[in-house]
């Protein structure tokens, strides 16, 4: 941070919410063109600070500086008058509306439509990142979505550009353009905040990073000069466990999908085209891909939610199509969805009663139309115990569980069921990464058990640390599956689809 | 059964007269539900606005008098429901149910004294030149002036929707009040007063019932024409100039009941008054069977609960 001009300084920002401090005392310096990282896990207080930093939330002490004047926005349209803008990592866009509608929404004083048509047009060649202003919006890809997020900051000459998980949502191809684009705007004297908890992503973007834990900053340093692991153990604030691998052969083909086509239930979803794969005893099988590529639709697939064509689904040779997900479960293939309020778990049930929502069968919880209560109830425990779930008691509300401890309760209820199949989506998102870990280790002594384990994700070095093959889901198409071992980045990058016709623009430019 | 008793002209020209409460309080509801709101008290506020309008006109005097009571009533009375859907976070669906029921029995209370009563007459204002066109001039241009408000109403709402700020920042907030809020929009103000204008159109629309086509007050005189208005927005698939076809299809068919019964067919008159209902269960099936992005064109946050969590 040397010879860097200050642009904003956070003086003791403290936030506090009924029941959880959000930001204790925070305080760090972001110079002018810097790429500043800010690092935490889940609930360590990331969002609140750029939230603060945006005007969306006011903070309860403390004070921020702006080239040394005081800062202190009321409101998101304040900040973008102060020359700060942000890229939601759930993006803030309206799919209904065009590139142009979206772009007009976000800026303060937009131009007409023509001229912003043109504008668009011109930033969005300027940078690499082209885009068609008069396209809708839900007809894009995620990729091409951010791109409208960050052209529509850029247009407003920013001094301050706040990113929150921009990757998660990308191709690797896509991760390198959005890096290019970022280095060209930081040479350029834009300083960007980059909230992420990618560490080699950090490694390779980031000047400085100011690591927060439990709210409060627990450290700030250079993060060329530590190692991914040193940052992560810096984030968690005690050291990780690393997954272990054992290295039995896997045995006979269990699942076996065969030209599997289905449409989306959802409009906006993507049909599964012609998808063939197979999975072995003891076997887990990742499956990468962007986001809305068909993951959910495959999970839907597998988990009988949707029923498949004849012949598409065989286990053990016998078709099972046709069986809807409680005819599934009973032959032992368990599902574990991404949304867990609302689809992996009822939100506002109890944690027994939703045990008993899909254990009723193979745990026997249900005997002549009535639920055995005392039995589900043990069931619960079982599972809150078995894998670690921080709950004051089984007859609490899913809601009242944090992410991360719903998720473990999500994944423990289906392995306790002793599955032949397992389909997990999304294992481990938004969950921390010491329950991460957990997760993983259990989802392994799983298929050392015997199971055939299906897990589909976005994060890629999740798959590559515990997937023996993997194939990527790209516009509803499965590649061929392949082997994790030895497979590079560029290689997984190809297989997801590249970067979704970008490369001709950069070229040009 | 003679069916040469009904005059095609006269049918038209009454359609449009006919047409008018509906197409007025349906145009007030999509812009509601282009907000995201789904308000189902569209007959409550029609019938307000039906006794508030009498009741104004009756003691001023004057009609024009009357229907901006009607929109004041229809306005405030929708403001119950603004105030719990989108400060209380009340179940829309729920809360929009009470509001028509509210709404009858609150305008049963207020129009104790004014049954019976004759309201001063709306009078008619032929466009000058454009009424002496033959033929069209007499079923299109010699109206009263709510009818011309009413399709001027809908030609507005469709330019401010389509090419003003404030119409894509309401469409914007319909569409995901999430990342509105984000940007920075104030979505429980935007939808308070989109609420009110549709509660202030409903009115008018109740008004036209009781000041010209009635014209005077009974009780429920409304008698289903809210629930038509809001078949007919989702009919149009949210789209202003449908609304037109939509209330004109359904006033034409209110008339044609009527004319079909004067001249002695031996269709039973449930039929015809069961049909805008079919119509519109049938437009949905349709809808909903393409799954062509056109097709859907509901706004994506509709009937959703609004709550600032960050």
């Amino acid at each position: 941070m040397t010879g860097r001009e200050t642009l904003l300084s956070i003086e003791g920002l403290t936030k506090a919410y009924p029941g959880v401090i959000a930001n204790s005392d925070v305080s760090f310096r972001i110079g002018l063109g810097e790429v500043h990282a800010l690092l935490g896990e889940n609930g360590a207080g990331k969002s609140t600070l750029v939230k603060m930093i945006y005007g969306l939330v006011r903070p309860d002490a403390g004070r921020m500086l702006l080239r040394g004047a005081e800062y202190a926005p009321a409101d998101p349209h304040a900040a973008r008058k102060a020359g700060v803008a942000m890229v939601f990592q759930h993006f803030s866009l309206f799919e209904a509306l065009n590139v142009a509608e979206n772009v007009s929404l976000g800026m303060e004083n937009p131009p007409s439509q023509g001229q912003l048509a043109r504008r668009i047009r011109e930033v969005s060649q300027a940078y690499g990142l082209p885009l068609d202003p008069a396209r809708l919006v839900g007809d894009l890809s995620a990729g091409e979505r951010q791109r409208v997020e960050i052209v529509r900051c850029l247009l407003q000459d920013p001094k301050l550009l706040i990113m929150d998980e921009p990757t998660s949502v990308l191709t690797p191809q896509e991760v390198e353009i959005l890096f290019r684009t970022l280095r060209q705007l930081s040479a350029e004297g834009t300083a960007i905040l980059y909230i992420s908890h990618k560490l080699e992503e950090i490694r390779a973007l980031c000047d400085t990073a100011t690591v927060l834990r439990l709210g409060k900053v627990v450290g700030t340093c250079t993060p060329r000069a530590k190692s991914a692991r040193e940052l992560a153990e810096m984030m968690v604030g005690k050291l990780l466990n690393e997954t272990r691998r054992s290295g039995s052969a896997p045995g006979a083909a269990v699942i076996e999908v065969q030209g599997l086509s289905v449409r989306s239930p959802n409009p906006f979803g993507t049909a599964l085209k012609d998808v063939s794969f197979s999975v072995r005893r003891g076997e887990v099988l990742g499956i990468g891909g962007v986001a809305g590529n068909g993951q959910d639709e495959l999970l839907a697939a597998l988990s009988g939610e949707v029923s498949a064509p004849k012949g598409a689904v065989m286990l053990n040779g016998t078709d099972i199509g046709a069986l809807g997900p409680n005819g599934r479960r009973s032959l032992a293939v368990l599902s574990a969805p991404e949304e867990r309020l609302g689809h992996a778990a009822a939100p506002d049930m109890s944690l027994t009663e939703n045990a008993v929502l899909t254990g009723a069968a193979r745990e026997g919880l249900v005997r002549g139309g009535f639920v055995n209560w005392g039995k589900a109830r043990a069931f619960a425990e079982r599972i809150i115990r078995e894998f670690d779930v921080r709950t004051p008691g089984p007859g609490n509300a899913a809601r009242a569980l944090s992410g991360g401890n719903l998720q473990k309760f999500v994944i423990g209820r289906e392995i306790l069921q002793r599955p032949d199949v397992l389909v997990v989506n999304q294992p481990t998102w938004g969950v921390d990464a010491s329950a991460a870990a957990a997760i993983r280790q259990a989802l392994l002594d799983l298929a050392e058990g015997g199971t055939a384990v299906i897990v589909i994700s976005q994060d890629l070095d999740e798959l590559m640390e515990i997937a023996d093959r993997f194939a990527a889901l790209n516009e509803g198409r499965l590649s061929a599956p392949r082997p994790t071992e030895g497979l590079s980045i560029e290689e997984i990058g190809m297989m997801m689809g590249g970067a979704h016709g970008m490369e001709v623009a950069h070229a040009q430019g | 059964m003679d069916l040469s008793a009904i005059d095609p002209l006269v049918l038209l020209a009454s359609l449009m007269v006919a047409a008018t409460p509906i197409l007025l309080a349906a145009t007030g509801e999509l812009v509601v539900e282009k907000s995201g709101v789904l308000n189902l008290g569209v007959e409550g506020m029609m019938i307000t606005g039906a006794i508030c309008g009498l009741a104004v006109a009756v003691e001023t005097g004057s009609p024009a008098l009357g229907f901006l009571g009607a929109a004041l009533g229809g306005a405030v009375i929708s403001l119950i429901f603004a105030v719990l859907t989108q400060v209380f976070l009340a179940n829309q669906v729920a809360t929009g149910l009470a509001l028509t029921l509210f709404g009858l029995g609150f305008s049963a209370l207020l129009g104790q004294g004014y049954i019976g009563v004759k309201p001063p007459p709306t009078g008619q204002v032929p466009i000058p030149g454009l009424s002496e066109i033959p033929v069209l001039g007499r079923v299109v241009f010699s109206h009263d002036l709510i009818v011309y408000l009413s399709l001027i109403l809908v030609a507005l709402v469709w330019a401010v929707l389509k090419y003003t700020r404030a119409g894509l920042i309401l469409r914007a907030v319909g569409e995901n009040h999430g990342a509105a809020h984000a940007l920075g929009y104030k979505v429980v103000r935007i939808r308070v007063l989109a609420i009110m204008f549709g509660g202030a159109l409903a009115g008018l629309g109740g008004a036209y019932l009781s000041l010209v086509r009635v014209p005077q007050w009974t009780e429920g005189m409304t008698a289903g024409a809210g629930w038509i208005a809001l078949a007919i927005v989702v009919f149009a698939s949210w789209k202003p100039w449908r609304i037109i076809l939509g209330a004109y299809l359904f006033g034409g068919i209110t008339v044609l009941q009527l004319n079909l019964q004067a001249a002695g067919v031996k269709v039973p008159v449930e039929y015809l008054s069961m049909s805008p209902y079919l119509i519109t269960i049938l437009v949905l099936v349709i809808m909903s069977s393409g799954r062509s992005r056109a097709a859907l064109n509901a706004p994506a946050a509709l009937g959703q609960t609004f709550h600032a969590s960050s």
